[in-house]
């Protein structure tokens, strides 16, 4: 099996790698550029765990190949504190308790920012349907959708 | 344990909602989970699990797959060292190290579809997967049975050939699938029947669900030529990983060092081990390092789910709504081994009633299904199904409101409870006050809504826990904990040792050390931590206290009972005792190296105390007559938390377990066929809660101190998974004028019902 050379930029950087034909985004960015971040979950679409945006997309890296990375711009989560500061989602969700035991975290994140970036003023039900891709098994979703509103609310008044 | 307290009831730090000390690494994707560790030279490790539901494993034939270029290790039931039937390690529960043993790698037969039966390790994971491909395993494959009440038939096809009731009197002469049973019995039960002026009687069944974490089990292991091996894995528990992998792989316990990584959920399905004496085996095998992960596949037919069930109950009740007797009988299937929590949730159920006469039959079954596992409150949420139900029946046939009828009968300081002890001081009669007296009960319901209402119970647990609180000479403080934090204890910890040393929240840090570097912890888990590792951490800081004095009081040469300790400082007790400046904790800590040496506290327990939990759950909703389906509208959780240390993760807690019995009451179920192949292994069709099925879940904190802890804390993790069954059910029997008495709640089977089909 050889294997194939992608040229893509991740969080900004210029990347190379070298992968598989079958291997997933998701286990490319784990494995072989050691952003663990994006965390698989269910490896099927199913649970958002490894959401990532691809030219401005949310997607799930478990259903694109790491191949169709090539010539395009992959941002995840470790690329969405500024230097040394956090997005204001990040903070929300910490000051709100947000999180039990984080694994959903990132995902939730991505998706959500994803979400502010195209709408700033979402309403309850716009937010529980956005994020209704992406699992959470200890939180019951209260605490993220306020930290969610909460932060729309905070930057729409910036 | 001697620890001298008297319960605080003001605080200055603890009932605060400061950020949590390892919240930041999570948010940024930096925190390190099960599957997140690489290493140099690191193989990757497969299963072979057997796809039928029973078969006897007549041969096992790895010579082609050790023949493919890229494999390292191919591991079978060969490999394994023999060990007796006699030991057991204490996770969640006391298990069986021989049962254990044959859950991670199948013997003489495979016990339900997904067991392992072999595992590889290669240099890749697409050479693991053509590995798997070339074992050669003869089967005879043989009748099976899934079903709990089909195997407690004298004609089921037996999991066990040679398992014989235990608890049974006389003791039975054939095999059967009924591993134990036992009597839980108090009172004249006829006489509690005679004395009823209404009898509820029906019987109920619940499907099993998974515990659903979203992080599937994943581990490292290394072993070395010497004998050594380190291991790292998530899990709620890493002592008792440690325990059972030497006992299963015959190592003494120094010669393993487990690191817990950060977890992704757990909810009791992490307690036990399933890859990790299989990948410690396989690394010293290959001489490596190997790194295995369950895919979410594999999580479902092979980790443990919690037991169906199917229980049968009456209860009696006087006109003015008085209980006046109970008897049930449970059937709870463990999967293929013994130990299903049966007993515990029998228990339980009945635990909030003050109810004289009370028999309970209880029967742990066997079937061929994957190795049952605690999930939250174990046991509980089946058995208060049905008894949450009868009673709501009761209230009906007595036309009394729900809540006044529960509290008629609530427990209260000074009753007795049916698993023996009398409750001190507990807070069900609040719980009960405060949810009837919510505002959010205002809300009439519309057509077809309707509210439910259900209570829930879990006693709570203390155990061996160990804990050091070390001193640094700038004066900032780190807690080494050695029970997994999954859901923010790290932050409640911190909040304790800073409020008993009264110094800044943000001058304390917490890490969970792995098994080398503290005595033993017993697992995270049945609501411990923050009563158990809150008393240790306690009582460590307070033998820093103690140091401190004793430092200064040295320093000023003087007695040490002539100083105090007071607002984070050591001054002298009076005016006999000298003219000294106080002395800050950062003075004394920047003195410890010319005073003596580092300064650091550390408690070795077993914490008894833990005090008992009681919750209230009022649910409304809506049932679309033409479809089945139910929106939940509302839903209130009242819980009694003695104390909330961090406010922020006990409302998480209650929202979490509300969402996990919704899901439970409504959709999540496994599937089986006819073939007694698990049909719905992912969460496309194992559906569990998303946020657009639910509403903000409204929580209220009841606080009455529990006086086994110094600042009042009882465990509140498993009780908010124990009422929604119940509340969702008596709900939807209200709306639609029909008792539910199945589990999940599906919207066919809502039909069903409404049709009288059922
Ligand atoms: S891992 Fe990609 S959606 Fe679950
Ligand atoms: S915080 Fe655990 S899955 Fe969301």
């Amino acid at each position: 099996m050889s294997l194939q050379h992608v040229t893509t930029t991740v969080n900004g950087d210029a990347t190379e790698f070298l992968c598989d034909a079958a291997e997933t985004l998701l286990d490319a960015l784990r494995d072989r550029l050691g952003l663990t971040g994006s965390k698989e979950g269910c490896a099927s679409g199913d649970c958002g765990a490894c959401s990532v945006m691809l030219d401005g997309r949310l997607v799930c890296s478990c259903l694109v190949l790491a191949a169709e990375a090539d010539g395009r711009e992959v941002e995840t989560i470790e690329g969405m504190a500024g230097t040394g500061e956090l997005h204001p989602l990040q903070t929300k969700f910490l000051e709100l308790g947000a999180l039990q035991c984080g694994i959903c975290t990132p995902g939730f994140l991505v998706a959500a920012k994803a979400l502010l970036d195209e709408n700033p003023d979402p309403d309850e039900t716009e937010v529980r349907y956005w994020l209704a891709g992406n699992l959470c098994r200890c939180t019951g979703y209260d605490k993220i959708i306020r930290a969610v509103l909460e932060t729309a609310a905070d930057l729409r008044e910036e | 344990m001697e620890l001298e307290f008297t319960t605080r009831t003001t605080f200055d730090k603890v009932g605060t909602r400061p950020p949590r000390p390892d919240g930041t690494d999570k948010v940024t994707g930096r925190a390190l989970y099960g599957a997140d560790l690489a290493g140099a030279d690191m193989l990757v490790g497969k299963v072979l699990r057997s796809p039928h539901a029973h078969a006897r494993i007549l041969a096992i034939d790895t010579s082609r797959a050790e023949a493919l270029t890229g494999v390292k290790a191919v591991v079978t039931r060969d490999d394994f060292p023999h060990i007796g039937p006699e030991g057991t390690v204490k996770g969640e529960v006391e298990e069986s190290v021989w049962d254990v043993a044959r859950n991670v790698m199948a013997r003489d037969k495979a016990l339900y579809e997904g067991h392992a039966v072999a595992a590889v390790a290669a240099t890749s994971t697409a050479v693991a997967r053509q590995a798997l491909k070339l074992i050669d395993i003869t089967w005879q494959v043989l009748p099976h049975v899934t079903d709990v009440d089909e195997a407690m038939r004298s004609d089921a096809p037996l999991v066990h050939e040679d398992m014989i009731t235990a608890g049974m009197d006389p003791v039975p002469e054939e095999p059967s699938n009924i591993a134990e049973y036992r009597k839980v019995e108090m009172g004249d039960i006829e006489a509690g029947f005679a004395a009823a002026d209404v009898i509820a009687e029906q019987s109920f069944r619940t499907e099993a669900a998974h515990q659903g974490y979203i992080e599937p089990h994943a581990c490292v292991a290394s072993a070395s030529e010497d004998g050594l091996a380190e291991l790292w894995c998530c899990t709620q528990g890493h002592f008792s990983v440690r325990d059972m992998c030497a006992n299963i792989l015959g190592m003494d316990l120094a010669s393993l060092r487990v690191t817990s990584s950060e977890i992704g959920g757990g909810f009791g399905g992490k307690t036990t081990v399933f890859l990790e004496p299989v990948a410690l085996l396989l690394s010293r095998k290959s001489g490596r390092p190997v790194k295995m992960t369950m895919s979410r596949d594999e999580v479902f037919r092979a980790s443990g789910p919690t037991s169906s069930t199917s229980i049968t109950a009456r209860i009696g009740a006087t006109r003015d709504g008085r209980i006046t007797a109970c008897d049930a009988t449970l059937r709870y299937q463990g999967g293929a081994f013994p130990g299903s929590p049966v007993g515990i949730g029998a228990v339980c159920g009945m635990a909030p009633y003050d109810c004289p006469n009370v028999v309970l039959h209880c029967y742990d079954v066997v079937v061929n299904r994957p190795k049952a596992a605690a999930y939250r409150a174990p046991g509980a949420p089946m058995a208060a199904f049905a008894i949450e139900s009868l009673l709501d029946d009761i209230a009906r046939k007595l036309d009394i409101d729900p809540v006044e009828l529960r509290l008629k009968n609530a427990v209260k300081e000074g009753s007795s409870s049916v698993y023996g002890p009398t409750f001190g001081p507990i807070g069900f009669e609040e719980c009960l006050e405060t949810a009837r007296d919510h505002p959010s009960l205002e809300a009439v319901p519309g057509p077809n809504q309707a509210r439910g209402i259900a209570a829930g119970f879990w006693p709570n647990f203390g155990g061996q826990t160990s804990v050091t609180v070390n001193v640094n000479t700038d004066g900032t403080v780190l807690v080494s904990l050695g029970t997994p934090d999954i859901g923010g204890s790290r932050a409640s910890m911190c909040l304790m040792a800073a409020e008993e040393l009264q110094i800044p929240y943000e001058r304390v840090k917490a890490i969970i050390a792995d098994t080398s570097a503290l005595g033993h912890n017993d697992t995270t888990g049945g609501s411990r931590v923050t009563h158990s590792a809150g008393l240790a951490t306690i009582e460590a800081s307070r033998k820093v206290i103690d140091i401190m004095k004793r430092r200064a009081a040295a320093t000023w040469d003087i007695d040490v009972d002539a100083v105090v300790w007071d607002q984070g400082c050591v001054r002298p007790s009076g005016a006999n005792a000298g003219d000294h400046e106080p002395l800050t904790f950062d003075a004394i800590a920047a003195m410890a190296s010319a005073t003596g040496g580092p300064i650091a506290g550390h408690a070795e327990i077993n914490a008894e105390g833990a005090g008992a939990s009681f919750a209230v759950h009022v649910c409304d909703l809506e049932v679309d007559p033409e479809t089945g389906r139910v929106t939940i509208l509302r839903y209130l959780a009242v819980q009694d938390a003695g104390k909330a240390i961090h406010p922020d993760y006990v409302e998480g807690q209650y929202q979490g377990g509300v969402t996990q019995g919704i899901g439970w009451a409504l959709n999540e179920e496994y599937i089986y066929g006819s073939d007694g192949v698990l049909q719905n292994p992912g969460f496309l069709d194992y559906r569990i809660p998303v946020a657009s099925d639910l509403p903000m879940i409204d929580t209220v904190i009841v606080e009455v101190p529990n006086p086994g802890h110094p600042y009042g804390v009882r465990g509140v993790g498993e009780t908010p998974i124990v009422p929604p069954l119940a509340a969702v059910a008596n709900a939807v029997s209200r709306a639609i004028g029909r008792r539910m008495t199945e589990t999940p709640m599906s919207p066919p089977r809502i039909l069903a019902a409404i049709d009288g089909t059922s």
